[in-house]
């Protein structure tokens, strides 16, 4: 109906058109309810998070009115008094309601050490008289804390009252700004370093579970049916179980007194208990326990479809196993191979509860930090720059995924 | 004693036991864990090592007592029922909306089909931390945090992948003519969906809600973000710091990892109620 013979005249194939619209209308109809779900349950959501790490109103709705005093003044000398007295304003209103608490923690960021002065200095201001303010707010600020007569602070004041900024994403690569505005490396360098060291434990156990997976696979696909049937249960039973229980499973083998040190001792292998629990080393093997079925799962599947036959051949002929495995069944197997490797690197990248439970401070990973700036620090705007740059390195590595895998070929075992 | 072809040499033969023992070791490997935490489960002391009396086996070395302990503990039955509410809810709505897309999905004549099929699939990439900082931030607005409403809809979300996999694979082997002919029989296109697709493809709808059911059971990140403490799921209270006592005695030995502010905060409290150390 849809090929255009040359017997078919303009109104058959303009019927042919308007029947594929039709049909494509028909198919997108049903995606439709599903495809509204996701966009408000999960895409708005993550956009959310993108736009704060860009976006924090906080300052500027705090002082409005100081920060349009300030947009006029040249950052170079002391402002005006006029904006002193309106700051003194604003901030002997923010100390009866309460809300000084706040603008003291975002001027912190911009210029450390600068919580303790808001707070007295709204402390110092929050009984005096509206009039003394008016006339003698400049003096009286300046009184409260001499920091207050230093231009830095105003210029702390300016940039962190911007409502958009990129500072986020600057802090979340190590960069910040110095005074003349100019990126500089900040003086501590943690995130930098924290990506690096993520990528690298992610790296080591995707090859770790290429190293395990591969031979079980091989040996499954080659196993007879049954065998395989049998043997799958045990890749599949460690699959379904509570990824808590199987962390905490870690945390009973690898602890000071666990089974394995008390093994180690046992056997005379090791003359006092090994520290690896909380560490890189007990992060990473429990992560590989977590992950080694996904690894095989596809690769069983890919090395099911492979001729046996081709592998014998090669032996038959004299060819050495591993020069025939290198040359003929590696090729046929690198459909399964890339499946896995890439969908474990993509899971263990952003890993959270693993690192969190086993990792101490040693094995923490990029999660573990953006959870810290959500829980802890309370620096959210922080943790959605953060975030969105792990999202930005998951996103491109699903594209490859996409690309060399097909995102609709994620095995489920 | 198996027979190999008469051209295998010693590195054949080797290589071959070798690939099965290795393959036996990585199999002990998988396994261990669930080896060691089942017995630990019947451990009378509340310690999470094995002691002296477990591996004498002596009967007075175990004990149910962990399991008595759920059974007996309101705030456990609560966050059992908990998890069963919202995975049964999510489960639902994750498997009526992901069927019904999947069928649009797996015609021939969906339109951007592999950018609608990522989209659908991504939740099962994002990292978890990333989905939960960012509905953290979302459904504030619409007061969804805390709520059961704003936990059921999260882990929909991430239960609408694995439907999408397991319908897709199983409408891969449907006939459409089939659709077809039921339209071509005057039947309007629900009821040919409700009467002739759904019974075909029904093994893998169960088997995508099973998934999407499981995947909601076992979820704690977004739990941990969202969760108020009377509807944090079963799997919250196994976390750290609240101490499931009776599968993980030792996590008990573990102080709270971190008090957030706002909801998450009196869910730890809750939680440090449990004795430390």
């Amino acid at each position: 109906m849809t090929a255009a013979t040359p017997n078919l005249d303009r109104a058959d194939a303009r019927n042919a058109a308007r029947e594929a619209r039709k049909r494509k209308l028909q198919a997108f109809l049903f995606v439709v309810p599903l495809l509204v779900f996701i966009i408000f349950a999960f895409v708005a959501p993550i956009t959310t998070m993108l736009y704060r790490s860009i976006h924090n109103p906080t300052v500027a709705n705090l002082v409005p009115e100081t920060l349009a005093a300030l947009a006029e003044w040249s950052g170079d000398d002391m402002p005006d008094d006029a904006v002193l007295i309106q700051f003194a304003a604003d901030m002997k209103r923010m100390a009866n309601d309460r809300t000084s608490g706040k603008l003291a923690d975002e001027i912190n960021r911009a210029l450390p050490g600068m919580s303790s002065v808001v707070k007295s200095t709204a402390r110092a201001l929050r009984r005096v008289d509206d009039a003394e303010i008016a006339s003698n707010g400049a003096t009286l600020l300046k009184d409260a804390n001499d920091r207050w007569a230093d231009p830095a602070t105003w210029r702390a004041l300016k940039a962190a009252g911007k409502p958009y900024t990129d500072s986020y994403y600057l802090t979340s690569v190590d960069l910040e700004r110095d005074a003349d505005r100019s990126i500089v490396q900040r003086d501590t360098q943690i995130y930098v370093k924290l990506y690096t060291k993520t990528l690298r434990m992610a790296l080591i156990i995707t090859l770790l579970t290429v190293l395990l997976g591969y031979p079980l696979a091989f040996y499954m696909a080659h196993a007879s049916d049954k065998m395989a049937n049998f043997l799958m249960v045990f890749v599949l039973l460690p699959f379904w179980t509570s990824l808590l229980v199987r962390t905490t499973a870690w945390i009973a083998l690898l602890q000071t007194n666990g089974v394995v040190n008390s093994t180690l001792m046992a056997l005379g292998i090791a003359d006092e208990p090994l520290e690896m629990l909380y560490t890189q080393f007990s992060t990473v093997i429990a992560m590989t326990h977590i992950l080694l079925p996904f690894m095989v799962l596809p690769l069983y599947s890919v090395m099911r479809g492979i001729d046996q036959s081709y592998m014998r051949a090669a032996l038959s002929m004299g060819s050495k196993p591993l020069g025939a495995w290198y040359k003929i069944y590696l090729p046929m197997s690198l459909p399964g191979l890339s499946a896995g490797a890439l969908l474990v690197f993509i899971i263990s990248v952003g890993y959270y509860i693993t690192p969190a439970l086993v990792g101490g401070t040693d094995g923490q990973m990029i999660s573990n930090i953006i959870a810290f700036h959500m829980q802890t620090s309370n620096n959210w705007e922080l943790a959605a720059a953060l975030g969105s740059l792990l999202l930005v390195i998951i996103l491109l590595l699903y594209w490859l995924f996409d690309r060399f895998v097909g995102a609709s070929n994620i095995k489920l075992g | 004693m198996k027979r190999f072809p008469e051209y295998f040499t010693f590195w054949h033969i080797a290589g071959h036991y070798g690939l099965r023992v290795f393959a036996f070791l990585v199999l002990l490997f998988l396994m261990l864990p669930i080896l060691v935490i089942m017995p630990l489960s019947f451990n009378a002391e509340p310690f999470f090592t094995f002691t002296e009396g477990m591996l004498a086996l002596d009967a007075e070395a175990y004990s149910i007592r962990w399991y008595q302990e759920i059974l007996d503990d309101q705030k456990w039955l609560l966050a059992i029922r908990n998890s069963f509410v919202v995975g049964f809810a999510a489960a639902t709505i994750a498997t009526v909306l992901g069927t019904v897309a999947a069928v649009g999905l797996s015609s021939p004549w969906m339109p951007y089909k592999r950018i609608i099929t990522a989209l659908l699939l991504s939740p099962m990439i994002v990292p978890l931390i990333i989905i939960a900082a960012g509905m953290f931030f979302f459904y504030t607005q619409f007061n969804l945090v805390g709520t059961y409403g704003g936990l059921i809809i999260a882990h929909a979300a991430l239960g609408v992948p694995f439907v999408i996999i397991t319908v897709t694979a199983t409408l891969s082997g449907f006939d459409r003519s089939l659709f077809v002919a039921g339209l071509s029989l005057g039947a309007s296109p629900v009821k040919v969906f409700w009467d002739v697709v759904i019974p075909l493809i029904r093994p893998g709808v169960i088997s995508g809600g099973l998934f999407a059911f499981v995947t909601s059971f076992d979820e704690v990140v977004l739990v941990l973000f969202l969760a108020a403490p009377n509807n944090a799921p079963f799997r919250a209270r196994c976390f750290p710091g609240c101490a499931n006592r009776s599968i993980q005695p030792s996590l008990r030995l573990r102080p709270c990892l971190s008090c957030s502010r706002r909801r998450c905060c009196s869910h730890w409290k809750r939680c440090a109620d449990v004795p430390q150390r």
